[in-house]
Formats: C-alpha cells, sequence, structure tokens
C-alpha cells in the first residue's frame, strides 16, 4: 500500500477527479437535488444594492470575462441580469474583454429573450460592446461615456437610443455591476473608477475565486459587495430566488446551486489527497530512520 | 519624452481639477493606442510562427495551425463573410453584426474558441489535485499553519463547511468552519493583501517616477533585437 502511494501515477488522481466531479454532475442531473445554501453579509450587500433601487434606475452591467470562467461566472451573471429585469432597471451593457460581447448575447438570449420578452432593445436594455484600452476605457468614460461610445453594439448611434438620453457618463448610473475574471476588471473599476468618485459612483462585483482574496481589501468602503466564485454566485442565486423565484424556479436560475455539489467532492477530494500524501510522507521518513 | 509627457499629465489632471481635460484627452490616446497594439499584436504572432514554420523547430506544426486559425478568423471577421446585413442599411452588404449566429464568425467561436478555452480552464482541476498531492507536505509549522488555512478554506466554501460544524452551540459560532473561512478571509487575508498592496504602490511609484523622469529607459528596449 505505502509504495503504491509513494509512486501513485498521476493519472489515477486525473480519473478521481474526473469521477468526483463527473458523478455528482449526473447525480443532481437525474434527481434535481442539490445542498442548501446560506447566504453571507457579502451576498446581501450585493443583493440589496441592486433590490434597493427603483424601477427605471439606470444600471450598468460590465461584463469582463471569457468561456475559459464561463463555468464559474456565467450563474452569476445570469443571476444579475435577471433581477436586474425583475426589478425593471434600465440595463446597459459593456465589456472590457474581447469576448464580453459574446457573453453578452448568451445572457441576454438565455434571461431576457426568454422570459422577459417584453423588454424592448434601446429602450430597457443595450449593449455598448467591447472597447480596447482596459483601465483606459474605465478612466475616459467615467466622465465622458460619449467620448469613446460613439455607437453601441449595433453600431447604431448613441443619440437616437431613447434610453441613453441623459447617460453621460458612468456617475449617471445608479449602480454599476462587474463580473470579473481578471485584468481589466473589478480591481481596475475600484482603482479607476470608485476612487477617484467615491460620492458618484457604487460598485458591487461578482469574481473568480482566485481573484476574490485580492479584492477582500477594497471591503467595504470602495466595493460593498462581492460574489466570490460560484458559492458567492449560489447564495446570490437563492436571494434572487427566494424573492422573486416562485416555488418551483427554472432550472437555469439554480445553476450556481448546482455546480456547488461537483464543487463539494472535489474539494474533499483534494483534501483527502494531501491528507494520504503527508502521512506517506511521515511513513516514508520513518521508515528512512530506521535504516 | 511621450511618456514623461503623458505621465505628468495624467497626474496633475488627476490632482488639479482644471486640468482635468488633459488627463481625459491622454486616456483617449492611450484607448487608441490600445487598439492599435491589436494590429501590432496580431503581426507579432503571424512574424513569430511564420519563423518557427520556416525554422522547423520543434512543434513547428502548431504553430502552423495558430497562423491558419488566426488569418481564417481574421479573415471571416472582419469580411462579415456570411453575415447579412443589418435591416435599418439593407443598402450595405456589412452593416450587419459579425456575430451573427450561424455565420462562419460565429461558427468558430461557438464550436471552437468556446470549448478549447472552457477545456483549458477545466483542467486545471487535475492539474491542482496532482500538484497538492505531490507538493503539499506539513515539513514545518509555516507548512502546518498553510495546510490548516486550506482545509478551512476548502471545506468552507462547500456545504461540507456546514455539515460538519452545525452541531455547536451559537456561543462558538465563530468555530463553525464557514465562519472561520469568512474570518480568515476579512481579517487575516485582507490585512495581509494590504500590507503588499502598499508595498507594492510605492514600488509602483517609484519605478514610475523613473521612467518618466527617463533615469530607467528600459522599457524602450536595448535596441539590439
Amino acid at each position: 500500500m505505502y509504495e503504491f502511494f509513494k509512486n501513485l501515477d498521476k493519472r489515477w488522481i486525473f480519473l478521481l477527479m474526473f469521477l468526483s466531479v463527473s458523478i455528482p454532475i449526473y447525480i443532481i442531473g437525474k434527481t434535481g437535488k442539490t445542498f442548501p445554501e446560506t447566504p453571507t453579509l457579502l451576498s446581501k450587500a450585493v443583493f440589496n444594492a441592486i433590490d434597493e433601487l427603483e424601477e427605471g434606475d439606470p444600471i450598468l452591467l460590465s461584463f469582463d470575462f471569457d468561456p475559459a470562467s464561463e463555468g464559474e461566472l456565467g450563474p452569476m451573471a445570469t443571476a444579475f441580469v435577471r433581477h436586474c429585469c425583475e426589478k425593471k432597471l434600465k440595463i446597459y451593457f459593456m465589456a472590457l474583454w474581447p469576448v464580453g460581447p459574446q457573453m453578452v448575447d448568451d445572457v441576454i438570449a438565455r434571461v431576457i429573450y426568454s422570459d422577459f420578452p417584453d423588454l424592448v432593445y434601446g429602450e430597457d436594455y443595450m449593449s455598448l460592446g467591447f472597447k480596447p484600452g482596459n483601465e483606459g476605457v474605465i478612466k475616459v468614460i467615467v466622465t465622458d461615456l460619449r467620448e469613446l461610445y460613439t455607437t453601441d453594439d449595433n453600431g447604431t448611434a448613441i443619440d437616437v437610443i431613447p434610453m441613453m438620453k441623459g447617460i453621460h457618463s458612468v456617475q449617471d448610473f445608479e449602480l454599476v455591476v462587474n463580473v470579473s475574471a481578471g485584468y481589466a476588471g473589478t480591481k481596475e473599476w475600484v482603482q479607476y473608477a470608485v476612487t477617484p468618485f467615491k460620492d458618484r459612483i457604487k460598485l458591487v462585483a461578482g469574481c473568480t475565486g482566485v481573484q476574490a482574496p485580492l479584492l477582500y481589501p477594497y471591503i467595504p468602503e470602495q466595493l460593498p459587495g462581492l460574489l466570490g466564485a460560484i458559492k458567492g454566485a449560489a447564495e446570490y442565486e437563492k436571494l434572487v430566488n427566494d424573492k422573486y423565484g416562485g416555488d418551483n424556479p427554472d432550472p437555469k436560475y439554480l445553476e450556481a446551486k448546482r455546480r456547488m455539489g461537483p464543487q463539494l467532492v472535489a474539494h474533499i477530494l483534494i483534501i483527502l489527497l494531501i491528507i494520504i500524501a503527508n502521512i506517506v510522507f511521515f511513513v516514508g521518513k520513518r521508515r528512512e530512520a530506521r535504516s | 519624452m511621450i511618456t514623461a509627457l503623458g505621465g505628468f499629465v495624467l497626474i496633475v489632471a488627476y490632482f488639479i481639477p482644471a486640468t482635468q481635460g488633459w488627463g481625459e484627452v491622454a486616456a483617449i490616446w492611450f484607448d487608441i493606442l490600445a487598439a492599435i497594439a491589436f494590429v501590432l499584436g496580431g503581426g507579432n504572432l503571424i512574424k513569430i510562427h511564420l519563423k518557427k514554420v520556416s525554422d522547423r523547430r520543434a512543434g513547428w506544426a502548431y504553430s502552423l495551425i495558430t497562423v491558419f486559425a488566426f488569418l481564417l478568423t481574421l479573415f471571416v471577421g472582419l469580411g462579415k463573410i456570411g453575415v447579412n446585413p443589418n435591416p435599418m442599411y439593407p443598402d450595405f452588404l456589412t452593416s450587419g453584426s459579425y456575430r451573427e449566429i450561424g455565420s462562419p464568425f460565429w461558427w468558430l467561436y461557438e464550436y471552437a474558441f468556446k470549448p478549447l478555452t472552457a477545456t483549458m480552464f477545466a483542467m486545471l482541476a487535475f492539474y491542482i489535485a496532482s500538484a497538492a498531492f505531490r507538493a503539499f507536505r506539513a515539513k514545518n509549522i509555516e507548512a502546518i499553519l498553510l495546510l490548516g488555512t486550506a482545509f478551512i478554506i476548502l471545506l468552507g466554501r462547500t456545504f461540507a463547511g456546514v455539515y460538519l460544524t452545525s452541531w455547536l452551540p451559537d456561543s462558538l459560532s465563530g468555530l463553525r468552519i464557514e465562519n472561520m473561512t469568512i474570518s480568515i478571509m476579512s481579517v487575516l487575508n485582507t490585512a495581509g493583501n494590504r500590507a503588499i498592496m502598499i508595498g507594492i504602490a510605492l514600488g509602483i511609484a517609484s519605478t514610475s517616477l523613473k521612467v518618466l523622469l527617463g533615469v530607467d529607459r528600459s522599457y524602450l528596449g536595448t535596441g539590439e533585437e
């Protein structure tokens, strides 16, 4: 046994990881049963920041991620858009990542086209699209959005879009929501938008697990609410479902919660692997000392 | 000269509200340069990979695939191949969206780029598990602390944390794994990260001053490449 674990082929680990993720996906898909979630203060802060807005308030959603992190950030993007639609807010999408517009397209198709077909493009929601420049884009649009965005994502002049009336800069939005997978993302929004205009720009965000520890220093002054990875998304999803979901929410609004199952088993597997590796390490040391 | 001017304009614009417009102009220039950098990046990509192919260096076939995929995507994207005109401007053939569903560019994104990037990211789970097994050893006190923290965070980010310590009475709720996770993240992690961030910021400020004053010109390259 000792020799087996000491020289364990990594393909066994890969196989175990594959099973620990695929079996829960299958079981949850088959039974529909998931683990319960208890929202933390940070998730509640994100929920309240959106829920306290009035009908018709403008909200800017910056989707700064790509398909690589869609598994982690897609469910929270869906929940954000659904929450905004339920609140009847004016939704403005934008992206600092080149494939951000595709992420916007996906979520519009998933939420707005299927569940809120009455919403009209240009009146209730619109997409500003992608602009290159990372933090340079933020730096310009915090004071003059029209300097950079002369048209929307479809090429329609900004001036003829009804919901752009009265929107001149990021300061005109009641809230900025950022879904971020790295650079440029939440950190840049905090540094270049919220910090110089602390009284006029409010930001909440959702980010990947590896980013979350780096964003905690900005809480709560510059970043009142943060959803960390799929766990944060599941908590936020629960809050939205509790208030707007009814008894039987659509499965697409339970996606984060469903993904917590594979995460649980994968985390336990990693803990077990570390424990086994350490037992092997100490047994090996003792054998060396004896010999 | 351009670097120094751009840098000082941005610094002055931040502290003097009357000069805020100068900062905006500099930031717009930055955005224009960032857009042009895409062209430069594309040119560089072709140059490097074509050289690798012509030299027949190890893995040259991958370079050939990269160049082919790049040119194909560029062609169907810029040319808006297979895209219908925007109904508002039917006379202009290229007025439609390059992301139109069913177009070749959409097809490349949906069936090549999207699954490939998602797969690459998903493979991290396998490598993390393997690395954890091979590298995470409780060799000393620091390693034991790191290991303990990792266990708490790994459990605290799932239902296992709640399940394992839910029996603890309210007076000891701080010892529940999910609450310990929050404490670690918001106290220990925040304190450590703030210290690192302040250190980095001071380093950036000093390096930036060197660049702006022309003391450090290493970013311009040696001119020998």
